[in-house]
């Protein structure tokens, strides 16, 4: 280790010296490296084959073919939770789009206090989904939370039990992750508007287009690249999403408000359930392989098609 | 951001239509959604200076008669959480404990791996990169029982090393990517010039590298400060008890109170775990945004 800063290699010294010279730096870049891309690979094949052995409560070998897969998708735990997840997937993210970019829009407006405003919806983002589900579980907590200001305020017939009503507690979720990741939304959709080419806006105005028209007609179709940007990264939120259910309604009223991530959690750690924990875990990565492998390939062509623009 | 930015004078945006209504109308929008967005941090502070009696008699969202600051001291070390009554403390302790290792090692590691990756090239480094990366993508799912099994064989399950290590490995997917993509940009004429003159791997990293990078490595420790410290799915699958990070904390004491409301107390539990992070993006908000839309446009 001594001579690491030591000179370049001399003519005539031998390999063995030069490749000993050079260990530490081998050793500090192929180790860790080494470690992230094995543990990759090493556990996600590792998960797969424990979902194809009947491993309950230890892992054991043994070949079940299927079966984990078949029990996990005619539970109704798990199929409650994928309706759940198609719900709560396309309105978080649509409803998180269209507050994300309407916020850019405003906020590209050239306001007043911009910097302030982008704080302030960007601070959710930096505080852990359990803090934000805590508190989100008590102001939609119809005994102690908004129903009760409400009530105590005069109107006593008011109701918003979302949380607890079977139906509707999905959509307290959707709430709760719409506040925490809108700004995320926002911020990309801003930086987007702000890059806009600015030759490409005079022209549209030589055309005689009026400012509002410019910017319906001209500004926004270039944000598509990163609208296809935002959905993905928040459906890939959606679809692990753990955390802010389980800080929120942890899955209930019931099992009303399950999602992939705690039937997986609940299989492996709760029924010591392991071969079916990790095949609604490989599950999970499939819904989630169904979102980014159409994005991977979408981004190949479009780099392929700038470079031979 | 090359193309020109449209500020200044910028002769497109709405307002110079000039008409003043509209211009009204797009405050008060932003006003009420960033009164939206405020309000759950303003009935938490506020809740955490009222007691609870006073909570119990009309809801959560109340001015507080008269400041509780006790609720502060009793959150942070005299609040029962499962059986020990020593407040959050002992888990901000943890959460401390687990986060600041973590965050150090992946951030070196992840900017030495960058550096090599970006400016040295060598044989298989497209690949090796390649699958690191891929960490971003793979659910925590799909490695929660590989590591409890490794965790358990090498004798680190329930013990922060277990988590810093966790967290060290998988956190080297962000932080290479990060360091890689800006290391990627520096001229290679840089490097080759001083290999020229002798200057070894290291040499060049600690005299050339380094001194260029603290915008990244600012980037690099808040992401991953703020990412570990938030963790709870690890946190709760692997630690249990006096071991166990704020968030899993958090959740085991809303468990504790649900028969008896202590939501004053709580109130000021949930500002305590919560303020790190928001301190962190407070201060150093520019290099927080920076990470999400690095981190987002890979």
């Amino acid at each position: 280790m001594t001579d690491v800063v030591s000179t370049a290699t001399r003519p005539g010294q031998s390999a063995t010296s030069e490749m000993l010279r050079r260990l530490p730096e081998f050793l500090m870049i192929w180790v860790p490296l080494l470690l992230s891309a094995a543990h990759l690979i090493t556990f996600s094949i590792w998960t797969i084959w424990i979902s194809f052995t009947p491993s309950t409560l230890v892992p054991v070998t043994g070949w079940v073919g299927l079966r984990n897969y078949t029990a996990v998708l005619a539970s109704r735990n798990w199929q409650i939770a994928f309706d759940n997840l198609l719900l709560f997937g396309t309105a978080f993210v649509l409803f998180s789009l269209v507050t994300g970019l309407l916020l850019a829009i405003l906020l590209d407006q050239r306001i007043r206090g911009e910097n302030v405003l982008r704080t302030i919806f960007l601070y959710p983002l930096a505080v852990s989904f359990v803090v934000t589900g805590t508190v989100w579980s008590w102001l939609l907590n119809p005994g102690i939370g908004i129903e009760k200001l409400v009530h105590d305020l005069g109107w006593i017939t008011f109701k918003f039990d979302w949380l607890v009503d079977r139906d509707m507690a999905i959509w307290t979720i959707v709430i709760a992750a719409i506040w925490q990741s809108s700004g995320f939304a926002m911020a990309l959709f801003l930086a987007g508007l702000r890059s806009v080419d600015a030759d490409i806006i005079k022209a549209a105005q030589i055309d005689g287009a009026g400012p509002v028209r410019t910017y319906w007609r001209v500004v926004l179709p270039t944000l598509w690249p990163i609208t296809i940007t935002v959905v993905v990264v928040q459906l890939q939120f959606a679809i692990s999403a753990f955390d802010l259910v389980r800080a929120l309604t942890n899955g209930g009223p019931g099992i009303a408000t399950q999602l992939p991530a705690l039937v997986v959690y609940d299989l492996m750690f709760q029924r010591s359930q392991l071969g079916r924990g990790a095949a609604a875990a490989v599950l999970m990565l499939l819904i989630l392989l169904a979102v980014l492998l159409p994005y991977a390939a979408w981004r190949y062509l479009r780099r392929r098609q700038s470079a031979h623009a | 951001m090359q193309h020109g930015v449209i500020s200044g004078d910028g002769s497109l945006r709405m307002r110079d239509q000039g008409f003043a209504p509209s211009r009204a109308l797009i405050y008060l929008v932003v006003t009420l959604f960033a009164a939206a967005y405020l309000a759950p941090l303003v009935v938490v502070v506020l809740n955490s200076l009222r007691t609870d009696e006073e909570i119990a008699q009309s809801s959560m969202i109340g001015w507080p008669q008269h400041l509780a600051w006790g609720n502060y001291a009793l959150a942070w070390s005299g609040f029962c959480v499962a059986e020990t009554c020593a407040g959050i403390r002992p888990y901000m302790l943890n959460s401390a404990l687990i986060t600041i290792p973590a965050t150090i090692f992946s951030t070196l590691l992840g900017a030495v791996a960058g550096y090599a990756v970006s400016l040295w090239r060598f044989r298989g480094d497209v690949w090796v990169y390649g699958i690191v990366t891929l960490g971003l993508f793979l659910p925590q799912q799909m490695r929660l029982l590989p590591w409890t099994i490794v965790l358990r064989d090498i004798g680190l399950i329930n013990t922060l090393t277990g988590l810093v290590l966790i967290h060290t490995i998988q956190g080297l997917s962000f932080t290479v990517l990060f360091c890689r993509n800006y290391y990627i940009a520096i001229p290679h004429e840089l490097i080759r010039a001083a290999r020229v003159d002798g200057a070894g791997f290291f040499r060049i990293f600690w005299r050339i590298i380094l001194p260029l990078s603290s915008p990244i490595l600012i980037v690099t420790v808040i992401w991953q400060f703020t990412h570990i410290w938030n963790e709870f799915l690890y946190g709760v699958t692997f630690t249990t008890g006096q071991q166990q990070p704020v968030t899993a904390a958090l959740i085991a004491l809303s468990a504790a109170v649900a028969d008896i409301p202590h939501h004053g107390v709580q109130s000021a539990a949930v500002i305590i775990a919560a303020l790190p992070t928001l301190l962190i993006y407070l201060f150093g908000g520019r290099y927080f945004v920076r990470g999400l839309t690095a981190g987002a446009v890979k």
